[in-house]
């Protein structure tokens, strides 16, 4: 059937079966394959990505689902002169990923959970993540890339403000 | 871990799902966020051939009060619930409730009435909506009929809705200053709960400790006795039928069924 | 300005969080084009004969391109697999696709192949096999009695191997202790559960050579796996590794299914492409650590502990693994840190209708430091004197010259009792100690807990003819960027940083400009990999070694440009250019040297044996007493493994290593039910570690070197996961012990836990 929705700003037309994840339409039509396939129970949140603006598990969602609707990935975090978007850098300076398969996940999980508390405690970070895991970093400079991209995002705000 | 091959339709009204359940029968399936349905799906335990996709149908989403009550719409979703300014004063219990369901990500998908549907006696919301007193409105092909929550689970994923039934709305007593309690005992942060306890307004409800949600009878009847939580508390697994895994078997599910509700009853959340 | 022991951030990162990483599933090559999909049918019974597979109606599905079986396999020439090692029992051959017998649930019985991926799934439903029972020998204990049935009649047996002799422990050990505890514990089984889990492309050249994409922990192994089991000659085969999404020590070599996915693509001609589920990874990658222990320890009243005896009984799972060989790693490092005059470990290992057990991050050392240091904590609960004290007496003393253990380890160089001092002083234990006496008196529901764990560990144990060694080639090109390979495999560890800091610190080339290459293997024909913390010690040494040597052969060539002597020529590292002594005008750029001619190095480095980093973790818990759930609450550790070259990365492997070893301790196992069926096979069931669970770590600082390699480094990546596991363990026990608790099994679930105080309670 004819799906249209909006990818990274994109407006996209295609033709899929009513089955496919919306994770497998995003890697393998739009060819982004940033969000990953972690397990199959909703549990590790590796395809988190935006839809309309809030996260998502991608893998439990229908790309039919997000028809007339817009979807952000990580690599639609991206500016469009190819830099980071302060949650990507936060996770480079707090070296948040090893491996970097939950990786894509985590910041667009961080990215909406920082919309929706901007000035989060430890231990809301630690429960707003609480569907992503990670096997590597034991979490700890994750957290730590949350509270300084926050903290970023604060100074900005106050920079702008002043 | 992708689902069976299935035709997809999407509802423009709470009629127009109707007549598409009625056309399709019982291998039709609603799906609103789909993160009750969807995982049964990819794992092939469910094998619905069509599903009707209602999310979009303005009717059945939002949040009002109607005199004593609060009226959810059926595809209100967790998060939504869990942040409404209006559910947090009335209803903290739903509110608090809500806000532990799944993961954030999770909340931005599922909704009260997949969850209701769903009738997952290990849930969040089933065991909150029977602690509430609240009641469910069922829209079929002849009208709209209310069931209260605790007559509506009747087994393990089995409630009273019929093949082509559709969920419409959730009733709850508004009471921002009634008291309650809640506990949900879990291994690890994402996991349903291993025993769950819902307390609002002298009622007692629990999770994991049966096929349904449990009302716990023989607590409540000895608050009302007068009993401190402690001592109400001591009846918390009189009538259940807790099962036994790997994380806990019978015994302790009973244990932790007393402690927790004692907890519950003394207003804590945890 | 030295980079060695700076925090630079790591060049990987800008692409991994952008576009994402390049896994093996992710892979888009011409040479793949028109890839088929593979897919696996598995066996839903542990123990079964397979009577018949009719794959009829598979092939007439929707998209099918073939199914084949086991008989497929056999016809074309594929032999079963015998263990790796010589010394394990080599009638238990293992099968790439089960044929007349399944041996555990999970184990690959048919290969369904279809154009597109979602077809695959369709059709495994299709193959429909006929089964008849066996019974499932799931427990180690009856199986090394092997009363209730054997895995390998021909094998005659369910002993898979065994490392020490049980016939010759000592009786008379603990003649003369004054204090004697024993109890058998349980290091329970886990799962490795990177988040990639295992995949494979193939395709075969036209020149009759198969390339292969696999996510790997060391692409030359992979390569030998690959071709044994296919019974190629090892040059027809090249390995490729992708991005690896995490490993663990799951990822060495290579797994029949990746196997079966090469041998298709031969068979169709055409490329083929295989990721498994997340279900399919808990059941069938290896899985970890399964020992039953029984650990006996003896001393005297004032703490002085005088003789251990280690018994272990090894679940292999139903097919010979690394898992068997473990144990002897296991008793290698039984005494730990610990002076104890006398000590012995006997282990045996068996086979069981379970997931075959591999290298988990440790591998066999977790297993050692968990029972030395329970029974450590179990001997100071029966003489009555405080743990740390316990340590803090029986600890070896600080040695800077090498240790010979009983068991024949060496130990490089060591400071436990600074380590322990460290770590408690960090904690402020006898802070701790206060609260915890206070809540005690109080008698509050939520108590403390304070757990030690003191531990050496080998690292780099190496095995590669020669002692333990890797290769490495550094190459300056005309442009003034250079270009590293390197024998190790990283997956996540940040090589491409801290091997481009290496060489930039002799070279003078800019991090930016060094690109870093492995994993290929007609790119690097030899290497040993990543695992056993072995790379920096031994990996980054070769890429400093090739830098040097690089510099003298650069060196000559200045000299006969510049028309100078060899000895008269400066390096100058931060213009990246050899000036002569005296007359700053007379030099030539490093680059330039390499324009006649290609300028690189190649190099082997050797260490004379591998090293011993060593620590102690202080855990904090609380445990609810009334529910049993345990919180963790603080994690204070000492990780000393020598010289540390980047430090954000030491750190973040120790945060890394901690959690897992934490989560063995009080949250996750496999657990199979008495049939051999796996209660745990999904991300739901399995209680993986989310943030929730740990807090933030609190890292002491300490760098006591080697003398073993210019770096002075020894192995970071899995320490935290063997000081962790015990200490936590003991933590909990710490918070109930006042309540007459001494033993509580792993993983320390609620249930364990609150069935401990009742008992307790009762007795």
């Amino acid at each position: 059937m004819q799906l249209k929705l909006t990818v990274n700003g994109v407006t996209r037309s295609d033709e899929v079966e009513p089955r496919l994840l919306l994770v497998h339409y995003l890697r393998e039509v739009c060819g982004l394959r940033a969000a990953n396939v972690g397990c199959d129970t909703t549990s590790c949140g590796a395809c988190t990505v935006l839809l309309n603006g809030e996260s998502v598990k991608s893998c439990t969602v229908l790309a039919v689902q997000a028809g007339g609707q817009a979807v952000t990935t990580a690599e639609g975090l991206v500016s469009a002169t190819g830099e980071m978007h302060p949650v990507q850098r936060a996770f480079r300076e707090q070296h948040g990923l090893q491996c970097g398969f939950c990786t894509p996940g985590m910041v667009m999980a961080t990215t909406s959970l920082l919309a929706e508390n901007p000035h989060p405690t430890e231990q809301e970070v630690r429960e707003g993540l609480e569907g992503n895991f990670c096997r590597c970093t034991g979490y700890h400079n994750i957290v730590r890339a949350v509270l300084a991209a926050a903290e970023a995002a604060g100074t900005e705000a106050e920079e702008v403000s002043a | 871990m992708i689902p069976a091959p299935f035709e997809y339709e999407t509802a423009e009204s709470a009629a127009h799902a109707l007549s598409l359940l009625a056309t399709h029968g019982e291998d039709a399936k609603l799906l609103a966020g789909g993160h009750s349905l969807l995982p049964m799906m990819k794992l092939r335990l469910a094998m619905p051939t069509v599903l009707i996709d209602i999310a979009r149908v303005s009717e059945l989403s939002g949040i009002r009060a109607e005199g004593a009550e609060l009226v959810i719409g059926a595809t209100t979703r967790h998060a939504d619930i869990a942040s409404s300014d209006l559910v947090t004063s009335e209803v903290p219990l739903l509110a608090y409730a809500a806000s532990q369901v799944g993961d954030p990500q999770i909340r931005h998908r599922g909704t009260i009435g997949g969850s209701l549907a769903h009738a997952d006696p290990a849930a969040d919301l089933p065991m909150t909506l029977v602690a509430l007193g609240g009641s469910i409105e069922i829209t079929g092909p002849s009208g709209t009929r209310t069931v209260p929550a605790g007559e509506f689970f009747t087994g393990f994923f089995e409630s009273v809705l019929e093949p082509g039934e559709l969920l419409s709305a959730v009733r709850v007593p508004r009471g921002g200053t009634v008291p309650w309690g809640y506990q949900k005992f879990v291994r690890r942060a994402n996991d349903w709960a291993i025993v769950g306890v819902a307390a609002y307004d002298g009622r007692v409800a629990l999770a994991s400790m049966g096929s349904t949600p449990i009302r716990a009878r023989g607590v409540e009847d000895a608050l009302r006795s007068g009993a401190s939580p402690e001592q109400a508390a001591s009846h918390a697994a009189e009538g259940t039928s807790a099962g036994s895994d790997f994380h806990a078997d019978k015994e302790y599910r009973e244990h932790l069924a007393r402690v927790l509700t004692r907890r519950a009853l003394e207003g804590r959340v945890g | 300005m030295s980079i060695l022991g700076t925090r630079v951030l790591r060049t990987e990162d800008p692409g991994f969080l952008t576009t994402g990483a390049v896994y093996t599933e992710d892979v888009q090559d011409e040479r793949l084009a028109g890839a088929c999909h593979v897919h696996f049918v598995r066996s839903t019974v542990a123990h079964a004969r397979i009577n018949g597979i009719d794959v009829s109606a598979a092939r007439d599905a929707d998209g099918v391109v073939a199914v084949y079986t086991g008989t497929d396999l056999a016809a074309a020439g594929l032999e079963p697999l015998p263990p790796m090692m010589p010394n394990m029992n080599q009638a238990m051959v293992m099968p790439l696709l089960a044929t007349d017998v399944v041996r555990f649930v999970g184990e690959p019985v048919a290969a369904v192949v279809t154009e597109e991926p979602y077809q695959g799934e369709d059709a495994i439903e299709l193959v429909d096999v006929d089964y008849e029972p066996l019974p499932a020998v799931v427990d180690p204990v009856a199986a090394k009695e092997g009363q209730t049935g054997l895995l390998f009649p021909a094998a005659g047996t369910n002993v898979v191997v065994k490392f020490g002799d049980e016939a010759a422990l000592d009786a008379a050990l603990f003649e003369g202790c004054e204090v004697v505890v024993s109890k058998t514990i349980v290091n329970q089984r886990v799962a490795p559960a990177p988040m990639e889990s295992r995949a494979a492309a193939a395709v075969w050249g036209e020149d009759g050579r198969l390339i292969a994409w696999i996510p790997n922990q060391g692409a030359q192994g992979t390569k030998a796996a690959i071709a044994g089991m296919l019974g190629l000659e090892p040059d027809r085969v090249r390995v490729i590794t992708p991005d690896v999404g995490g490993a663990f020590g799951a990822k060495f070599g290579a797994d029949p299914e990746q196997a079966v996915v090469c041998w298709i693509a031969g068979q169709l001609k055409r490329p083929a492409r295989w990721t498994e589920t997340r279900n399919e990874n808990l059941l069938a990658m290896t899985h970890g650590r399964a020992q039953q222990q029984t650990v006996t320890i003896g001393g005297s009243k004032d703490g002085t502990i005088t003789a251990y005896r280690l018994e272990i009984l090894q679940d292999s799972g139903a097919y010979p693994k690394a898992g068997a060989f473990l144990p002897m790693l296991t008793r290698l490092m039984a005494p730990g840190p610990y002076a104890i005059p006398r000590a012995e470990a006997a282990t045996i290992s068996v086979v069981t209708n379970t997931t075959p057990v591999g290298a988990y991050r440790g591998a066999g050392r977790p297993e050692a430091a968990a029972a030395i240091d329970r029974a450590v904590d179990l001997f100071a609960a029966e003489a009555g004197v405080d743990p740390a004290e316990v340590r803090r007496k029986n600890l070896l003393p600080k040695f800077t010259e090498p240790h010979q253990t009983a068991f024949g380890a060496v130990y490089d160089s060591g400071d436990y009792v600074a380590a322990l001092d460290a770590a408690l002083e960090a904690a402020d234990y006898e802070g701790l100690r206060a609260e915890q006496r206070k809540r005690r008196e109080s008698g509050d529901t939520l108590q403390l807990g304070i757990g030690l764990s003191s531990y050496v560990e080998i690292t780099g144990p190496g095995g590669e003819a020669g002692g333990p060694n890797e290769n490495s080639t550094v190459e300056v090109h005309p442009d003034g960027t250079a270009t590293i390979l390197t024998g190790t495999s990283p997956h996540g560890q940040g090589h491409s940083t801290v091997w481009a800091m290496l060489a930039s610190e002799e070279l003078g080339i800019p991090i930016e400009k060094i690109t870093v290459k492995w994993g290929d293997t007609d790119l690097v024909p030899r290497g040993g990999g990543t695992g056993g913390s072995r790379s920096l010690q031994l990996g980054g040494a070769a890429v400093r070694q090739a830098s040097r040597e690089l510099l003298d052969v650069a060196r000559e060539r200045a000299a006969a440009t510049l028309e100078a002597s060899a000895a008269d020529l400066v390096y100058d590292i931060d213009a990246s250019a050899f000036t002569v002594k005296g007359d700053p005008d007379a030099n030539v750029p490093l680059a330039k040297l390499a324009e006649a001619e290609r300028l690189f190095v190649h190099t082997v480095f050797t260490a004379p044996g591998p090293t011993f980093p060593f620590g102690t973790h202080v855990a904090v818990v609380e445990v609810d007493t009334e529910t049993g759930k345990v919180f963790l609450r603080r994690m204070v550790t000492v990780d000393d493994a020598g010289t540390v070259i980047n430090p954000l990365l030491a750190e973040g492997q120790r945060h890394g290593g901690i959690a897992q070893g934490a989560a063995q301790a009080f949250l996750e196992e496999i657990v199979y039910d008495t049939d051999g069926n796996p209660l745990t096979a999904t991300f739901a069931d399995y209680p993986f570690l989310s943030a929730t669970e740990v807090p933030s770590f609190e890292l002491v600082d300490s760098q006591t070197p080697t003398s073993y390699n210019p770096l002075g480094a020894k192995g970071i990546g899995e320490a935290g996961t063997i000081g962790a596991t015990p200490a936590v363990q003991n933590a909990v026990i710490d918070a109930v012990s006042h309540l007459g608790v001494r033993h509580i099994d792993m993983p320390t679930s609620p249930q364990r836990v609150w069935r401990a105080i009742s008992e307790s309670r009762d007795a």
